[in-house]
Parts: C-alpha cells; structure tokens; sequence
C-alpha cells in the first residue's frame, strides 16, 4: 500500500526509467489478475443461464421425425407437430400431395397457419402469405421462403426429415 | 481527469449533487484502535446478504415452488452447469451471513454501542437479525428434502405451543394440517417478496443511522482524551480496507461453496420415517436444545409454555438493553449488562456444544 501512496511523489521527482517499468509492470500483472478474478466469477454464472439454450442445441440436430399414424390424416388438412425443438406443419393437401414446412414465420418468428379454404399459409401477426405447396412467401412482410421437409408416407406413419 | 470527462463529470455533478457525498465522504472519520478489527462485521454482514439476493435471483431462475419443488432443485443441483455452485453458495452464505451478523451484535453489545443517539441502529439491526432468521427458516424448506420437512415440521411446533392462539398461527403458516406443497409454497412467498420486502428498507434504515453518528468508540477509547485518539478517513481509506474484507469474505465463499458443496437428500415423504441423529441448523440448535434440557423438569405442554416464556424474556431483556445500560460511565447498570452479555453468549455456547455432543 505505502509503495502506491508515493507513487505521486516518485513521478515528481526525476523518474528513474527502470522504476517506471517495475509500475508499469506492477498495474498490467495487478489488471490481468483482476480480470482473470471476474472471469472465473463470471464463467460460471454464464454457463448456469445458458444450461437450458445447451439443452436445446442438441434437440435442434434432430434430422427426422417419425409421426406414426399420421398417414390417416383426412385431405385438406394440417398436423402441427414439434421439429427437434420448433413448431412445424405437416399438410395434407386436397389433390393429396403430402408437404411439411417448418411453421416458423421468417418475419417475426410467429407460429403461422395453414388456411384450407384458400389453400395457403398464413401468418396471424403481420399477415404474411405463403404458398402452402412450396413454401415461398407470396406477401406481406416475410424475407425469406418457410424451409420444406422431405416427406415420406407409409401404413404406419409419416416420416419428415430435413433436405 | 481530461476536459472531457471533468465536463461530463460536472454536467452530473449539477444534477445530483456527487461532490457534497465526496466531500461529506471525506469529512467522516472512522476510529482506529485495539478493538477497530470488530468494525468490519457489519459490512460482512451486508456484503454477504448482497451475495444472497444475487445467488437468489440466480435460483429463482429456475425453481419451482409448490408440488414439484424437489425435483426443480435436483434439477438445479444435478442438471444446469453449475447449478450446484450457484446453490451452494446461496447455502453457505446464507450461514455465514447468520455468524457475521451475531460476531457484529455481540461486538456492538459488548463495546457498548447500543447506547445514546445509537439505540435505533441497535433495535433495527435487532429487527434485521430477526428478519435473517425467518430468512433462513423458510429457506431451509424450499428444496423440500427430508431434512427441510422435517426441520419445518418441529419449527412450526414451537409456535404451536404458544397459549390459545398457537395451533391457528401454526395452521396459518403450513396451509394445512401438515407440511405440504402449499407450505412450500407461502414460504416461498415469504422468503422471496414479503422478506425482502422488509428487510430492505430496514437495512436503508440501519444503514443510514451508520452514516449518520458514525462508529462507536469502545468505553476504553471514550475515556481517552480527544487528541489521543487515532482516526483514518472513511473515504478512501476505510473503505479500502472494508472492500478488502469483501473479497476475503468472496473468496473463503467461494473456497467453502465448492470443496463442500450442499448436498440434497431424498425427497420428503411423510411416511418415511425421520432420519436418526436429525437436528436443526446451528443457529437453532441453541434454543432447541434449551428446551429438551427444560424438558427434563417441567414434562409435557408445561415445559414447552415455560421454555418459550423463558425466551421471550430472555430476547426481550436483550432487546431493551439501551434502555437499562444508558450511562456513559462504567457504574453498576453497566457492569450488569455486561455480565448479562457473558452469560448470554456463556449459554448459547454451551447449549449449542451440548446439543451437538448429544446428537452423537
């Protein structure tokens, strides 16, 4: 402590090079102590909150879904299902074409709906459309197409997985 | 400070008036003597309830009260990276907070600082002990373990016992009959809002009575002539060597919280019988084991009514000593309080040792 409380006197007078160097020394070492002191505190606590992001990463590498039974999902209609860790569609169209999209808005990340009668895909919260065959944003504020999945349909279920 | 930032400085400096705290900062003196080393409890006591609020928001990210308490906590403990860190830090902190706070009113009591204009931070820091009490009560029930059940089990007994009225009040703060998720959850209510929401203000209070007459000077110190008396500034040199104990509190925190981690027994079944060798916290284990000794004369209701009656008076009189002990000179009252100090910490002492050398 005494060495700091003297340190304005020392810089008065001519200041030797050499101790120059040793404060210099001295302040550099005492910050990245310090630092290294907030990380170790810090570290912990970041990892803590992040716990439940972690757990959710590794249900996103999910790469298929099997939905059993759903083969007998009427025409015309929509199944919601969960995709790892995000809402997803699996439509049944009216000429009895099979699509699955992730149900996802690329607007605002809204879930959006599929609308039988018009047949397309829309979005409750900005009004966004998008073609329930494809999946391309048709109008309103959405920048980007919803993703398609493969689909395949058995007797006992329908399996999506990504492309 | 560079133009620019003595410019900001002085924009805010107009606004909120920082100097005046500067200067009223440097103004305050805080005394230096053999007994100076006590002075520091009081700001371990704060720095560890700081450390309790943050561990707490930190828990409450992901507790859950009620029905599935135990297994949000086996989570927390087992499942999220350092959960346990984070839980057992709160755990010890929360015990630590307990003995800094009784070395801080044990210090106060015995350098007589209780007395005039200091008897409102002496009933407030009282009130705020309570407070840390009830704290740690209804804490300790939260992971509901066998050892939380069973603790909150006995600890509602004991208002139970109190005449007419002690089966309602005990009914009132379990939600029921018996310990059950609704318990856990008032508790938690009490723990986390109506708690906090009474001991901050009362801390302000405490606090700002510190700030406002300073340290009290031991009787030995008193009696010294002014100029014999040593001080150093409360800013910046108190206040570093205050900081100082911070981060030597921080780190045998941290050393304690992780080489013995908390652990988290199984869950609590009413039907499992309670483990052998149970026995409450340290801070209690004193007055529980008052009243098994009590016990042994007086059998029955007529033992517990007597030993909460003895209780009362006991805190009452430790209460009221500013306005018993009132003279500045060392005369009979003050002799008096001070043997009455010593047979206090003489009794709690040994009752808590007889307590632990009976569990075994």
């Amino acid at each position: 402590m005494s060495q700091v409380l003297n340190v304005p006197h020392i810089v008065k007078e001519p200041a030797e090079p050499g101790e120059q160097r040793t404060r210099r020394a001295f302040l550099v070492a005492a910050g990245a102590a310090g630092l290294a002191y907030t990380a170790a505190l810090a570290y912990p606590i970041y990892r803590y909150l992040a716990s439940p992001q972690e757990m959710e990463a590794s249900a996103t590498a999910v790469t298929e879904v099997t939905l059993k039974d759903a083969q007998k999902l009427p025409a015309g209609s929509v199944l919601m299902f969960k995709f790892g860790s995000s809402p997803a569609m699996l439509i049944h169209h009216e000429d009895g074409r099979w699509v699955s999209l992730t149900a996802v808005c690329t607007h605002l990340g809204c879930t959006v709906q599929y609308e039988p009668q018009a047949d397309r895909i829309h979005c409750g919260c900005h009004g966004g459309v998008y073609n329930a065959y494809t999946g391309a944003n048709v109008s309103g504020p959405p920048p980007k197409p919803l993703k398609l999945f493969k689909v395949s349909v058995s007797d006992s279920g329908v399996n999506v997985s990504r492309t | 400070m560079t133009s620019k930032t003595a410019s900001i400085y002085d924009w805010v400096d107009e606004r909120l008036g920082l100097s005046e705290l500067v200067a009223f900062a440097r103004h305050k003196t805080v005394p230096v003597h053999s007994q100076s080393f006590w002075y520091y409890w009081g700001g371990i006591s704060l720095f560890l309830f700081l450390v309790q609020c943050f561990t707490g928001v930190l828990l409450l990210v992901y507790y859950h009260p009620g029905a599935d308490a135990y297994e949000s906590v086996r989570q927390i403990t087992f499942v999220m990276h350092f959960g346990w860190l984070i839980r057992s830090a709160h755990s010890w902190s929360a015990n630590l907070m307990i003995f800094s706070i009784l070395v801080h009113m044990f210090s106060v009591y015995f350098m007589k600082a209780y007395r005039k204009p200091r008897e409102f931070g002496w009933l407030s820091g009282m009130a705020l002990l309570g407070l840390a009490s009830v704290f740690g009560f209804s804490g300790y029930l939260l992971p509901m373990d066998e050892l939380s059940y069973f603790a909150t089990k006995v600890g509602l007994e004991i208002p139970n016992a109190i005449p007419w009225i002690g089966p309602a009040i005990s009914s009132m703060l379990r939600g029921g009959l018996q310990v059950n998720e609704f318990t856990v959850q008032r508790f938690f209510a009490l723990h986390v809002v109506v708690l906090p929401a009474l001991f901050l203000p009362l801390l302000g209070f405490h606090l700002w009575l510190v700030q406002r007459h300073g340290n009290a000077m031991p009787p030995s110190e008193e009696a010294k002539p002014a100029a014999a008396r040593k001080t150093i500034p409360f800013f910046p040199n108190f206040i570093r060597k205050d900081l100082g104990m911070w981060l030597v509190s921080l780190n045998i925190l941290a050393l304690l919280a992780s080489v013995f981690p908390w652990s988290l027994g199984k869950q609590a079944d009413m039907l499992v019988p309670a483990p052998q060798g149970i026995h409450p916290e340290w801070y209690f284990m004193s007055p529980f084991e008052m009243l098994k000794l009590l016990g042994n004369f007086l059998p029955g209701e007529a033992g517990e009514i007597a030993g909460l009656f003895i209780f009362t008076i006991g805190i009452a009189l430790w209460v009221l000593i500013p306005f018993y002990d009132t003279t500045s000179d060392s005369g009979r009252r003050a002799r008096a309080a001070h043997y009455f100090g010593l047979i206090a910490v003489f009794a709690l002492l040994a009752t808590t040792a007889i307590g632990y050398w009976t569990i075994r």
